[in-house]
């Protein structure tokens, strides 16, 4: 058996594929900015008291939690036109499918936060007279953060590295680069390694940032 | 002033308030005790609507909150609540737990609130933990924050639910003190306490609870010196 392993060829095509990082990172942002803020609606919905809406949130969560990623990002690229009318292209789509996923696991990690937060932080500001959105906002959405924070972060992460599925629809992130240079050599293994070692990187970059945030948020304990 | 008339409190099959009817004038200290789970902290709680009533009506001044009309967000802006185990917000420093209310809930200024504040946490000895996080704070300096924090909305009644019950021996007296001095200024306050020197000293009648009934209501001298009821009488003997 004979391993051949020929980096040098690959570093010219290198650049090629670290600008596949914008990309993803430009997808994760925003599907992330999406998902935490529907997240945070789907929540409230599902500690309100409207029954309806409550239900509705449920059923939500319950569907994107229980299919493929990768076919909710196939579903709204290749099979939203069909209903839409016109096509939608690989980034919107993949913005939305991924924004639309991470909110059903953010609502999720939300809900939770919000039940964990002491009880009597709502009675003293019911007491003050405080109205509802406000004491959301200001006294246990905030509490509730500080604590969910490292789940948050651990949704954020899954979300840049299941992202790689966007390659699927042809968006040009970073798998995709590599993927396209990997036919273009007939070599798909160095092209794949670069990849990998990108992405590995990126998460270090946010698991550390989360654990600055973190360190941050705790001056107050 | 608050006028309570046959006030019933149920949650789901058990009765908690069984038709209280009483009256506390503007200006009086009321002294609330009574056994454990006798419906002290139900009763308090009905008065500014964090528990909605089953039965029965409240009025607080001339206004009757019970009402279905009534706001009442605005009812309890009037009437200040302290706990037993504080509730501060623990993200905010001291004088941001003193000033979040009066701004947003009242339209105050930030330099108006904080003065305000500031004059506040004077009146209870904390300013000197204006800038500090709540868990840097002893329970007494906790309970005496929450005090200042409802006294900001500037009430016109406030509701104490065992105060001090949380606390160790040692800080009851500074958080009594405070209650005691505020007293002094004619503030109209309800005490559920166990603290029957308080009682004694510093209310204006004592309100006896069992079983979810009101079962004396008298002078404290008058209550401690002989209680008309046998339940009373067993209660004092356990406490004393
Ligand atoms: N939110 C509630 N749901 C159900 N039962 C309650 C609730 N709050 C109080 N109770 C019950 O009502 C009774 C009186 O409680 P409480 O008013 O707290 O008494 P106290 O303050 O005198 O100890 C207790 O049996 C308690 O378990
Ligand atoms: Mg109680």
């Amino acid at each position: 058996m004979s391993v051949s392993l020929n980096f040098s060829q690959f570093i010219p095509t290198i650049p090629f594929i670290l600008q596949g990082i914008g990309v993803t990172l430009k997808i994760v942002a925003s599907a992330a900015l999406l998902g935490f803020a529907f997240g945070i609606v789907l929540a409230l919905f599902k500690i309100g008291r409207i029954k309806l809406l409550t239900w509705l949130a449920d059923l939500y969560t319950s569907i994107f939690r229980g299919t493929p990623l990768v076919l909710q990002l196939m579903i709204i690229y290749f099979g939203m036109p069909q209903m839409i009318g016109f096509e939608i292209e690989a980034f919107p789509a993949a913005v939305i499918a991924f924004g639309l996923n991470s909110a059903a696991y953010i609502s999720e990690i939300i809900r939770a936060g919000i039940l964990a937060v002491d009880s009597g932080q709502r009675e003293a500001a019911m007491a003050l007279g405080v109205p509802y959105p406000l004491m959301m906002r200001n006294i246990i959405l905030p509490q509730a953060f500080k604590h969910i924070l490292p789940a948050l972060m651990n949704e954020f992460i899954t979300l840049t590295k299941e992202s790689a599925v966007v390659t699927v629809i042809g968006a040009m992130d970073i798998m995709r680069r590599a993927y396209i240079v990997g036919g273009d050599k007939y070599a798909f293994f160095e092209p794949l390694l670069i990849a990998g070692i990108i992405y590995y990187i990126l998460v270090m970059i946010l698991t550390m940032l989360g654990k600055v945030i973190e360190g941050r948020m705790r001056k107050s304990d | 002033m608050i006028k309570v008339v046959d006030l019933h409190k149920s949650f789901g099959k058990l009765d908690v308030l069984k038709g209280i009817t009483v009256k506390i004038e503007q200006g009086e200290v009321v002294a609330i005790i009574g056994p454990s789970g006798s419906g002290k902290s139900t009763f308090l709680r009905c008065l500014n609507l964090l528990e909605q009533p089953t039965r029965g009506q409240i009025w607080i001044g001339s206004q009757e909150i019970t009402n279905r009309q009534t706001d009442m967000m605005k009812v309890r802006e009037k009437i200040g609540m302290v706990f037993q185990h504080f509730h501060l917000f623990p993200h905010m420093t001291v004088l941001e737990n003193v000033t979040y209310a009066p701004i947003k809930v009242k339209g105050m200024s930030k330099s108006d609130a904080e003065t305000q504040g500031m004059e506040l946490l004077g009146k209870v000895g904390l300013v000197s933990k204006a800038n500090e996080y709540p868990s840097r704070l002893s329970g007494g300096q906790k309970q005496r924050v929450a005090i200042a924090r409802a006294l900001a909305m500037s009430p016109e009644i406030m509701l104490f639910d065992e105060p001090t019950s949380a606390l160790d021996p040692e800080m009851v007296k500074e958080v009594l003190e405070v209650m005691k001095s505020l007293a002094y200024t004619g503030m109209t306050m309800a005490v559920v306490t166990h603290e029957m020197g308080f009682a004694r000293e510093v209310a204006d009648r004592v309100l006896f609870l069992d079983g979810g009934q009101l079962i004396e209501d008298a002078p404290p001298n008058e209550f401690f010196a002989s209680p008309k009821s046998k339940r009373a009488q067993e209660f004092l003997e356990k406490v004393l």
